[in-house]
């Protein structure tokens, strides 16, 4: 814990730089007969995150903060492996959207969470399975008409005209 | 008064019409419902489910999201009582009476008082709201840029007098929602702004809901995939007996708890107003006070009806109080509203006083609506008691999935670019891992819906004043809002020195 607290504040410190420097490519100061240049707002914001990073690392040093007095691991394997591969399933997931388009990628996620993850029987993985990319189908394509990714333009020649020409 | 109540008169004929009054029903069950999951409260459900409200035009679509608050309210308790698991932040001062009488066999008692006083507590509130909100915001009709940017100095500073986080950790927060807020086009100049890596996703600007899902989604789901996993799957539900003969004998026990009730309503109703603090706070001070006033203290934490009334009267209340400033001022009360804030901008509504004149059909129709989540809330939650109670069964790994794709679709749907979609993970990952190195995370969406809002609000005033900061200190309204802020900012810094001196003084 306290190790990660103490690599948090640097790296959101080094962001915080980061923010400043970006932030400098608009004028900073102030312009006569426009006030302040269109970089000061967040110029002077990630100057104080700069500030509240050096704060977080002199309570770190300190050992003030809750974080900083303790000796826990940040993430002790068994919750790296758990979180870590709720997090991945949801990266890769969202990659496949541009292969084979939301519709093919949900059914995917649902069979890895439901059956492997949460280990539910099959019958009951393949009903959230046709279950929610149906209804999001519905909801968002048809009744919202906010078409979803549907992946590589043959994916959605084959198998989505056909159902645009019924619902839409 | 009479042009009040007349108001509230066309605001019910607004709330009465079938769709909305079908979606308040809506929405007070998938509150009770969101409410009674562990873990997920108001703020996450209205953030994830903001998105489907472009079903609806945007007087439905508030009415369906206040209707969600409102049962969140009503359903935190649920698992407080049932699972001793706060259902929501806002209901943890819930457990700790409601859990000992759940395991004295009177879980039915607890549930039955939790509702009813949140239904008095919301009550009262929204009576306080009808009346309040129109003269005040009366008042801020006269606010100018230089009093706008007070009254976020002041909503900020909240965070940092009172909000009990790590004060730099607060302060990065606010500024990192702000700079993200920032990002696009610069509104003055047109200029493209903090274009990171010059990817074309940046140039529309960070919208807030990618941050509020990101954070109060995917982190969140996060955050409790971690706890499921130390708490090794396991949970313990107490039984609950409910028959008809029982509720009404409970029924009359409540009569006695009115005081407590009343109490409640209007702490948590002050409280619920100011920013930083709202329903969590103001539920465990109204639980405080209700065991100092009560004559059998010692029965606090042994399973004390009282202790069940007071804060589940008081979080109600607050979310009701949380709204006031969010419609009278633009200023939300609470990080829910904070979004249903950034979702009136997103329905072209421009918060603030103007909102009574130029909306009135919008503001009324929501007042009333409140009445009415209110009474549905209150008969839904009584009715299916057991309904709920078989919510707690179901398992996380199947509810997990479903709130997981709602996130995901969630975050595309308002841009429709993936960019976005990338950018909630990766807030959502970041979000869980500074969340559980104590930074608090609900000041940086607030300030990234404010931020908008605050920026132009200061270089306004100050292209008034001819760049002199003192603009806020000599105007009449501006004057006290800033001042009460830098009060409130340097409470922290007084607070240790406050200390030394009278350290010294007991030395001496």
């Amino acid at each position: 814990m306290r190790k990660a607290e103490f690599v948090m504040a640097v790296v959101m410190g080094i962001f915080s730089l980061y923010l400043m420097w970006k932030s400098a490519e608009l004028p900073v100061g102030w312009i006569s007969g426009e006030g302040p240049g269109g970089g000061a707002w967040p110029f002077w914001l990630s100057a104080i995150m700069a500030i509240c990073c050096v704060m977080i690392l002199v309570n770190w040093y300190r050992r003030k903060s809750p974080p900083s007095q303790s000796d826990e691991v940040f993430m002790d394997r068994g919750t790296t492996i758990a979180v870590g591969l709720v997090a991945g399933s949801l990266i890769v997931t969202v990659a496949l959207f541009y292969v084979i388009g939301v519709y093919g990628a949900l059914p995917l996620f649902m069979i890895f969470y439901v059956r492997y993850l949460g280990k539910h029987s099959w019958p009951v993985t393949a009903v959230m399975a046709t279950v929610t990319p149906v209804a999001t189908f519905f909801f968002f394509d048809i009744a919202l008409k906010i078409t979803l990714p549907k992946g590589l333009p043959i994916v959605e020649e084959t198998v989505f005209f056909p159902l645009y020409k019924i619902f839409l | 008064m009479a042009d009040i109540l007349l108001h509230l008169i066309q605001g019910f004929a607004i709330a009465f019409e079938p769709l909305n009054l079908l979606l308040i029903i809506l929405g007070c069950t998938i509150g009770l419902f969101i409410g009674a999951m562990p873990g997920l409260g108001s703020v996450n459900g209205v953030a994830i489910l903001l998105p489907l409200t472009f079903l609806v035009p945007p007087t439905g679509a508030i009415i369906f999201l206040a209707a969600i608050y409102y049962g969140a309210m009503y359903g935190g308790a649920i698992s407080s009582i049932m699972l001793g698991i706060p259902g929501a932040s806002t209901a943890v001062a819930t457990t700790f009476d409601g859990r000992p009488l759940a395991k004295l066999g009177m879980a039915d008692k607890a549930l039955t008082a939790a509702a009813l006083a949140s239904f008095v507590g919301g009550t009262i509130s929204v009576v306080l709201f009808t009346f309040v909100a129109p003269p005040l915001a009366h008042v801020a009709l006269r606010f100018g840029a230089p009093e706008e940017f007070s009254l976020m100095m002041l909503a900020f500073a909240t965070f940092v007098g009172l909000g009990g986080d790590d004060i730099p950790k607060t302060i990065f927060s606010i500024a990192i929602g702000l700079v993200f807020a920032a990002v696009g086009l610069d509104i003055i100049s047109g200029e493209p702004r903090l274009v990171f890596g010059d990817i074309p996703g940046f140039m529309h600007g960070i919208n807030f809901l990618v941050l509020a899902i990101g954070i109060y989604g995917i982190g969140e789901m996060l955050w409790t995939v971690e706890e499921n996993y130390k708490a090794g799957g396991k949970s313990m539900m107490s039984d609950a007996v409910i028959t008809v003969q029982r509720t009404i004998s409970n029924l009359k026990e409540l009569l006695s708890t009115w005081k407590t009730a009343l109490m409640g309503s209007f702490l948590g109703y002050f409280v619920g107003i100011l920013p930083a603090a709202g329903a969590t706070p103001g539920s465990l001070m109204a639980y405080g006070i209700a065991k100092q006033i009560s004559k059998e203290p010692d029965k606090f934490g042994k399973g004390a009806v009282d202790g069940v009334v007071a804060p589940e009267a008081a979080n109600n209340a607050a979310s009701t109080g949380s709204m006031l400033p969010m419609l009278t001022l633009g200023i939300p009360g609470s990080p829910t509203t904070a979004i249903l804030l950034g979702g009136m901008v997103i329905w072209g509504l421009e918060p603030g006083p103007r909102l009574f004149t130029d909306h009135a059909d919008f503001v009324w129709g929501l007042i009333a609506s409140l009445y009415a989540a209110n009474l549905f809330a209150v008969i839904i939650n009584i009715a299916f008691i057991p309904a709920f109670i078989w919510v707690l069964k179901l398992p996380f790994t199947l509810l997990a999935p479903i709130i997981f794709v709602l996130c995901i679709i969630g975050g595309y749907a308002p841009t429709q670019d993936m960019h976005d979609v990338w950018l909630m993970i990766a807030f959502g990952i970041v979000g869980y891992l500074m969340r559980k190195l104590d930074y608090p995370l609900a000041p940086a969406v607030l300030a990234i819906v404010l931020g908008p809002l605050a920026e132009p609000a200061m270089r306004q005033s100050l292209l008034i004043s001819g760049g002199e900061f003192s603009i806020f200190f000599t105007r009449p309204f501006s004057a006290p809002i800033m001042i009460a802020a830098l009060i409130l900012l340097a409470l922290p810094l007084l607070k240790p020195l406050l200390r030394l001196v009278n350290g010294k003084k007991a030395k001496a």
